[in-house]
């Protein structure tokens, strides 16, 4: 799950981290009022959930309070990248006389947390690791000790940091660790954190990314979600504890398990097709849960066929196809449908689904090669 | 021969009174396993089966039974503290079938079984499958017969299918090994691959990735340098798009890293035929 810039940054501040004075706004007459109370030059930023707001124009320096009413509006009029702008952060102003990074992400290799700084802040990390990536600065954190000073140190004498600045960068990072820890994060960044021109280091923007599994311990966050940036039938499946990601092909998948729904997929398209979701029902799916998930398939109009791949083991064949005739009952599908049943009950599976005017299909193969031809009018 | 689980296995289940631990406990008991003990704090005393005893905690479990190897159904919440108690215990080779444990649980818990030389195995995986031998966790036991093809995978089901295109033509494994679809798992395709290659009745490998992370590619390397065994590759995820998590928590394309056509090509580099879809896989080896 993606927080918001200001929703992180209000937590990087209750660890310690200084942050722009700043408000968010909902209206441009919002907009305006925080920036009288803060006096003097604002930034105008947009909180939308993608990378390349300034580029897009959803950042910009306003003088007066006039002038960030008139920008605060035409930016919350905005969208950017497909997401409607429906808050803007007026921070003030800075001065700027040096840009850093600082992330903390999960090294999956090395199993462990690792810091990333480097002197070259400002632009996203992925920029920098493409054109100079000896000036990212790694250093791995033991999750069983968290940061050292010596650490801190070392990062700050590795990019250049002046030597004023030292005690308070440690602050800063260790607060950035305990953000991340506590909160489970799977990233945490300060891009930039700027020295002003007068000597102070302050977290101009921040980024976070949470771990979904940990968000049973963390009602706060899970209260923070902002679901614009996911599609309506991805809110539906998640109630109903099915991965649904929308996808923009014309066969609707659904199958048991990730990555078997992965391969499905990757079948169709090596069979010429276009798969329209990716769909796990997940182990043991019920026929309640089947239905639901049939229901999001069809309710995409794209959708011409639908492939089903069951390979029974904690799922039963039997279920599932009680599901499949619970759903057919409710949504009366228009589309062919092709169903292939393997593993546990899967014979009691397919002599429900008989009687029910559906394509089967013994191999994978086969029931590619043929949800292929459906969508194409073929059947 | 087989890897990490045969005849030998003495299979403590964590978890063994909940409905997912009592239903596989039952499954692996009909399959052969040799299940000696279960735990459950506040059931220690009960029976499972009327024959396997119910302990408080895996230490006394392991004192009262030698148990030597441990597979866990424990609820997301509460797994990483059964990983910890497992290896705490001394039991050096720990299955946890898991999913939804939050990375920086399974971080603390990787970093802290590393230095007491535990093996564990997932979590968020199948567990193994020694066909006619052992069963250590969920992988159905009929859809696969003994041989000499050893497996590693990423994924559950997607290794049922593979081990069901075998058993249709006739093709058996030495040992099936689900490794699992987190980010930070016990067990890599490099560390079974190694297995595999020192297991005499092992001739062929068969291994299954996703997208997401480095595996795959380390896993590349590793083969064209180590390994004398021949290997067939399959990967799963071709199809998927950035940024989006399909189903496993690992499996995600970051920064346009982790892709598929990455892992075949660095795959097929190091000389693994990689098949285009799952049932092409037996007319490879």
């Amino acid at each position: 799950m993606k927080l918001h810039e200001y929703q992180s940054k209000t937590i990087f501040s209750k660890f310690g981290i200084p942050i722009p004075k700043g408000k968010v706004a909902a209206t441009a007459s919002e907009a305006r009022q925080i920036a009288k109370e803060l006096g003097g030059a604002v930034v105008v930023k947009s909180q939308v959930l993608v990378g390349g707001r300034g580029k897009a124009g959803g950042i910009k320096v306003a003088k007066t309070p006039d002038e960030v009413e008139k920008i605060a509006g035409q930016i919350l009029a905005m969208e950017i990248k497909g997401l409607p702008v429906r808050k803007v952060l007026i921070d003030e102003a800075a001065d700027i006389k040096k840009e850093i990074y600082l992330g903390i992400t999960n090294d999956r290799a090395e199993k462990k947390p690792v810091i990333m700084a480097s002197a070259a802040g400002g632009v996203e990390i992925e920029e920098i690791a493409k054109t100079n990536p000896e000036l990212i600065i790694k250093v791995h954190i033991n999750p069983l000790i968290g940061i050292k000073d010596y650490q801190s140190r070392d990062i700050a004498s590795a990019i250049d940091l002046p030597r004023e600045h030292w005690k308070v960068f440690g602050e800063i990072l260790k607060g950035l660790w305990e953000v991340y820890q506590s909160h489970d994060a799977t990233l945490a960044e300060i891009n930039p954190l700027v020295i002003t021109g007068d000597d102070r280091l302050v977290a101009l923007d921040g980024k976070m990314l949470i771990d979904d599994n940990a968000l049973f311990r963390h009602q706060d966050l899970n209260d923070m979600r902002d679901t614009d940036e996911e599609a309506p039938s991805e809110i539906e499946a998640r109630k109903y504890g099915l991965t649904f990601i929308k996808l923009d092909g014309n066969i609707g998948c659904m199958v048991n398990g990730a990555g078997l729904a992965m391969a499905s997929m990757d079948i169709l398209k090596l069979f010429g097709g276009d798969p329209a979701n990716f769909l796990d029902i997940g182990g043991g799916a019920s026929a309640e849960k089947v239905a639901a998930a049939m229901r999001i398939i069809l309710a995409d109009p794209n959708v011409k066929a639908i492939l089903f791949n069951i390979f029974g083991g904690i799922t039963r064949g039997d279920e599932v196809a009680k599901g499949i005739l619970t759903a057919m009952e409710e949504v009366k599908p228009k589309v062919p449908m092709v169903v292939r049943l393997v593993g546990t009950n899967a014979v009691e599976g397919r002599a429900l689904l008989a009687s029910a005017n559906m394509i089967t299909a013994e191999t994978l193969a086969e029931a590619a090669q043929k949800a292929v031809a459906a969508a194409k009018g073929d059947f | 021969m087989s890897i990490l689980a045969n005849k030998n296995t003495r299979l403590l289940v964590q978890g063994i009174t909940g409905s997912e631990g009592l239903f596989h406990t039952m499954q692996m008991i009909a399959y052969g396993t040799n299940v000696v003990a279960g735990v459950t704090p506040g059931k220690g005393g009960e029976w499972v089966n009327g024959n396997v005893p119910v302990f408080d905690s895996v230490k006394r479990a392991v004192d009262a039974t030698g148990a030597n190897t441990s597979i866990i159904f424990v609820p997301a919440r509460f797994a990483a503290d059964s990983i910890l108690e497992a290896a705490d215990a001394g039991i050096p080779f720990v299955v946890c079938i898991t999913e939804g444990i939050p990375v920086m649980d399974m971080m603390r818990v990787r970093n802290y079984i590393d230095q007491k030389n535990v093996r564990l195995l997932g979590p968020n995986c199948p567990g193994l499958l020694t066909p006619g031998e052992a069963k250590v966790g969920i992988i159905p036991g009929d859809i696969a017969i003994p041989g000499n093809v050893g497996i590693v995978s990423r994924s559950g089901t997607l290794t049922y299918e593979v081990l069901y295109a075998l058993k249709q033509v006739g093709m058996g494994s030495s040992t099936t090994v689900g490794i699992g679809g987190d980010p930070i798992n016990g067990t890599n395709h490099i560390d079974i691959l190694q297995m595999f290659e020192d297991d005499p009745q092992t001739d062929k490998v068969v291994m299954i990735g996703e997208i997401g992370g480095t595996d795959e590619e380390k896993a590349a390397e590793f083969i064209a340098t180590k390994m004398t065994k021949p290997v067939i590759g399959f990967i799963a995820g071709q199809t998927a798009p950035p940024g989006k998590r399909m189903g496993h928590a690992g499996a995600i394309i970051e920064g346009g890293s982790g892709t598929a056509a990455e892992k075949i090509a660095a795959l097929e580099a190091a000389g693994v035929k990689v098949a285009r879809h799952p049932e092409e896989i037996p007319s490879l080896l």
